[in-house]
C-alpha cells in the first residue's frame, strides 16, 4: 500500500466517501471546510451517492441527519467551533433518539476572543451529550477512525452519534502521508446501515422523541442511552481488531508509549501526543523514566484501561486542551476521578488554548517539572 | 405510581409502536360533549383527520369513516376546521349511530 | 539529509507558499521520506505575510509542533525582508534561499543565496516564484531529484500551468548555480 500526501481535511473526506453515506447535510466552517470543500467534489465528480443537503446552519445540518439516520440512510456531517456550538442542542437530541450519525469535528476554540485554531473546547462542550468522541493524532488516524466510526455508530448495542475529532489546522490543513484502502475494502468492511424501525415505514407508524414525565421512562431512557455509550468501548475494540485485519494498524482504547518502567506519566489527547512521543524519546536516551499515555476514545472514557496503564506510575500529567473557567479542566477532571484512590501523583496543565504552540522542548520541560513561560497554569490535584 | 417497564426492554430512543400507542384509551378525557358528523354535508375533504391530535379520524381508504371513540378526547378541533359544518360537537349521551355517522 | 530537516517558507499570501511546500513534500514522499507540510493561517488576506513549513525526515513524522528552528529558509518574495526577520531561528549552518537578483541588505550576513527566480517565472510564463525556487531548494538539500521534483510540480500546478513551463522553471531552479 503506498501513502498520498493529504491533509487530515482531505483524509476525512476520503473516509467519509468510502464509506458510502447516503445523506451528508452540512454548513461549512473554518476549520471544517476542506472536510466538506473535498467531499462535495466527490459528490459532484459522482464519486459518492450521498445526497448533499446544503443547509442554512448546523442546527439544521444535525436535524437533517437525525432524520435521515432514522429513517434509514447512512449519515454523516462534519463542523468545528461555533457550529458545533450552534449544532449543540440537536446533538443531545441526536443521541437520545438514538441515531447513528458519523461525523468529523474539527477541533477548534470557542470564541471569545474570536480564534480559528485548534483546541478542544468545542468537543469538551458536547461531552455530555451522549456522543461518542475519538480524538485522532494525525491525519493517518482521523481516517482511519473516520472508516470504523459508521460501524460503530450503527452496531444495534450502540446507534448513537460518533465523532472523529482532529485537530483543527494542526492536523485538518497539515499535508502528511496517508495510506487509503481501496473502495471496495473499505465498502466490506462498512457494510449495509439496517435501522431498527425504518422511520419512513408507513405499514408501521411510529413515535419518535416522544414526551418523556418524571415518572414515565424519562430516567429509564437517559440510562439505556448510557449503557449504549458504554457499549460502543467494546464496539470500538471489535471494529478496531477487524480494521487491524485489514489495515495492520492496532487501534486501542489507550496508547500506552514508552510506559515499562516510566516514573512519570504525560497524559493527553489529540495530536500534541506525537510531539509528546518525540520528547518521550529523548528523554528515555537520557536515561529519564518518561512515558505517554494517549486517550482515542474521550468518551466512552476508557477508565479500567487508563488505570492499568498508569498502575506503575509516581507522576501523572495531565495536558489539558480545554479550560473549565472556576473549575477544574475536562481531562484532568476525568484523570483525577479515574485514579481516586491511586497512590501516584496528579498534575494538571491547561495548555495550547487558541492554537498556542507546545513544542518539544515545553513538554520536556513540564516532565522536568515546570511550567513553560507562554503558556497554561499549573495546578497540582494531589498532594495539595 | 404504573408499574414501568425495565429499561433494557425499552426500544431504543423510546420509539413507541403503533400496539403500544393504541393501549391508553383517551375517551374518558372527553368532558361531555362528543363529535357527530352529517354524512349528507361532509365533503370528504379530510381537514379532521388531519388535524385531530390523536388519530382518532377513522378512515375507509381515503374517505371518511367516522370517530374512534375510544381515543376521541373531545377537543373540539375536528369541529373547528370542517369548512362545511358537516361536524359539530353534541352531548356524550346521545345515542348516535356506529363510528358517528349520521 | 539528516534525521530532521525543517524549512520554513516565506511569501505573501498568493504567492504559492503552501503549494511550494506541499510539492515538495509530495516529491519527497515519493522517494520514501517522511513528509509534513503546512501553512501558518491567521487573519490574512492576499499579499498578507504567510508562512508555511515542510519537515522532511528518514523517520516518520510524530510530532505536531510549530517549526521555530528551520534549517533552511526560503524567501519567495523579496519584500519581506523589510519587515520580517526572516532569519529568526534558523539553525547555525542553516541557509538562506531568496527569489532576488542581489543580497538584500538585511541578509548582508550569514550563508545566503539568491535565486533570480521572478526573472525565470517570467521566462516559462508563470506567475509566481515558487516553481523556480522549488528548483533551487532540492539542488540546496540535495534531494528529491528533479525528475521527481518536476512530476509532483506538474501534479500540484498542471491545471495552472503549462507542463513544459512547470518543468522547464523547475530545471532552471534546479540548475542555479551556487
Amino acid at each position: 500500500m503506498t501513502a498520498e500526501l493529504l491533509t487530515g481535511g482531505e483524509a476525512i473526506a476520503h473516509g467519509m466517501r468510502q464509506g458510502q453515506p447516503d445523506v451528508v447535510p452540512v454548513y461549512p466552517i473554518t476549520p471544517q471546510t476542506p472536510i466538506i470543500q473535498v467531499f462535495s467534489k466527490f459528490v459532484s465528480d459522482g464519486r459518492s451517492h450521498a445526497e448533499l443537503v446544503d443547509v442554512e446552519s448546523e442546527h439544521s445540518a444535525m436535524s437533517a441527519a437525525i432524520g435521515a439516520a432514522l429513517a434509514g440512510a447512512r449519515t454523516m456531517t462534519a463542523t468545528s467551533s461555533q457550529g458545533l456550538a450552534l449544532m449543540a442542542e440537536v446533538v443531545y437530541i441526536a443521541a437520545s433518539m438514538r441515531a447513528p450519525i458519523a461525523m468529523a469535528i474539527g477541533n477548534r476554540a470557542l470564541s471569545g476572543p474570536i480564534n480559528i485554531h485548534c483546541d478542544h473546547s468545542d468537543s469538551m462542550l458536547i461531552r455530555d451529550s451522549g456522543i461518542v468522541q475519538l480524538f485522532a493524532e494525525n491525519a493517518q488516524e482521523a481516517y482511519d477512525l473516520m472508516v470504523m466510526a459508521p460501524r460503530i455508530a450503527e452496531h444495534p448495542d450502540v446507534l448513537l452519534p460518533v465523532a472523529v475529532c482532529l485537530d483543527g489546522f494542526t492536523i485538518t490543513h497539515a499535508a502528511e502521508p496517508v495510506e487509503l484502502l481501496p473502495d471496495d475494502v473499505v465498502a466490506t468492511f462498512v457494510g449495509e446501515y439496517h435501522v431498527p424501525h425504518p422511520m419512513l415505514e408507513v405499514s408501521s407508524p411510529t413515535t419518535r422523541g416522544p414526551f418523556a414525565m418524571p415518572d414515565y421512562y424519562y430516567y429509564e431512557l437517559r440510562h439505556a442511552q448510557g449503557v449504549a455509550l458504554r457499549n460502543a468501548l467494546d464496539v470500538f475494540i471489535d471494529v478496531a481488531a477487524e480494521f487491524e485485519a485489514l489495515s495492520g494498524r492496532r487501534y486501542e482504547p489507550v496508547q500506552s508509549y514508552r510506559l515499562d518502567g516510566a516514573e512519570r506519566v504525560l497524559i493527553a489527547l489529540g495530536s500534541t501526543a506525537g510531539t509528546i512521543k518525540d520528547a518521550v524519546d529523548e528523554l528515555r536516551d537520557e536515561g529519564e523514566a518518561v512515558g505517554l499515555l494517549r486517550i482515542t476514545p474521550f468518551r466512552p472514557l476508557p477508565m479500567d484501561e487508563i488505570r492499568a496503564a498508569l498502575a506503575g506510575a509516581q507522576r501523572v500529567i495531565v495536558l489539558d486542551r480545554a479550560d473549565s473557567p472556576g473549575g477544574v479542566a475536562p481531562l484532568g477532571a476525568e484523570i483525577a476521578a479515574t485514579l481516586y484512590g491511586s497512590e501516584c501523583e496528579l498534575e494538571r496543565h491547561v495548555y495550547g488554548l487558541g492554537g498556542r504552540d507546545l513544542g518539544v522542548a515545553d513538554v520536556r520541560a513540564i516532565f522536568a517539572g515546570g511550567t513553560p513561560d507562554h503558556f497554561g497554569v499549573r495546578e497540582h490535584s494531589w498532594p495539595a | 405510581m404504573a408499574p414501568l417497564k425495565p429499561w433494557d426492554e425499552l426500544e431504543p430512543g423510546g420509539i413507541v409502536v403503533p400496539s403500544e400507542a393504541a393501549i391508553p384509551h383517551t375517551s374518558g378525557w372527553r368532558t361531555g360533549v362528543k363529535p357527530a358528523v352529517d354524512g349528507a354535508k361532509c365533503v370528504n375533504c379530510l381537514l379532521c383527520w388531519l388535524y385531530c391530535p390523536d388519530s382518532a379520524i377513522l378512515l375507509d381508504g381515503t374517505t371518511f369513516a367516522g370517530f374512534d371513540y375510544d381515543h376521541c378526547k373531545g377537543c373540539e378541533i375536528c369541529d373547528e376546521v370542517c369548512p362545511v359544518d358537516a361536524i359539530e360537537m353534541v352531548a356524550e349521551e346521545t345515542v348516535l349511530p356506529e363510528r358517528g355517522v349520521r | 539529509m539528516s534525521q530532521l530537516t525543517e524549512i520554513r517558507w516565506h511569501a505573501r499570501a498568493g504567492q504559492g507558499a503552501k503549494t511550494a511546500a506541499q510539492t515538495l513534500a509530495l516529491a519527497l514522499l515519493a522517494e520514501g521520506k517522511s513528509v509534513q507540510a503546512f501553512p501558518e493561517y491567521g487573519p490574512e488576506r492576499r499579499g498578507a505575510p504567510l508562512r508555511a513549513f515542510t519537515r522532511i525526515s528518514d523517520t516518520p513524522i510524530r510530532r505536531h509542533d510549530g517549526v521555530t528552528e528551520p534549517g533552511l529558509v526560503v524567501v519567495l518574495e523579496p519584500s519581506l525582508v523589510h519587515e520580517t526577520d526572516v532569519t529568526e531561528g534558523l539553525l547555525s549552518g542553516g541557509a538562506v534561499l531568496i527569489n532576488a537578483d542581489e543580497r538584500p541588505a538585511e541578509l548582508a550576513a550569514g550563508d545566503v543565496h539568491c535565486i533570480p527566480a521572478d526573472r525565470i517565472a517570467a521566462d516559462h510564463n508563470l506567475a509566481f516564484a515558487n516553481i523556480a525556487m522549488l528548483g533551487a531548494v532540492a539542488a540546496w538539500l540535495g534531494a528529491p531529484s528533479l525528475e521527481h521534483l518536476q512530476d509532483a510540480a506538474v501534479r500540484t500546478l498542471g491545471a495552472k500551468a503549462s507542463n513544459a513551463d512547470v518543468r522547464a522553471a523547475v530545471a532552471e531552479g534546479y540548475a542555479w548555480p551556487r
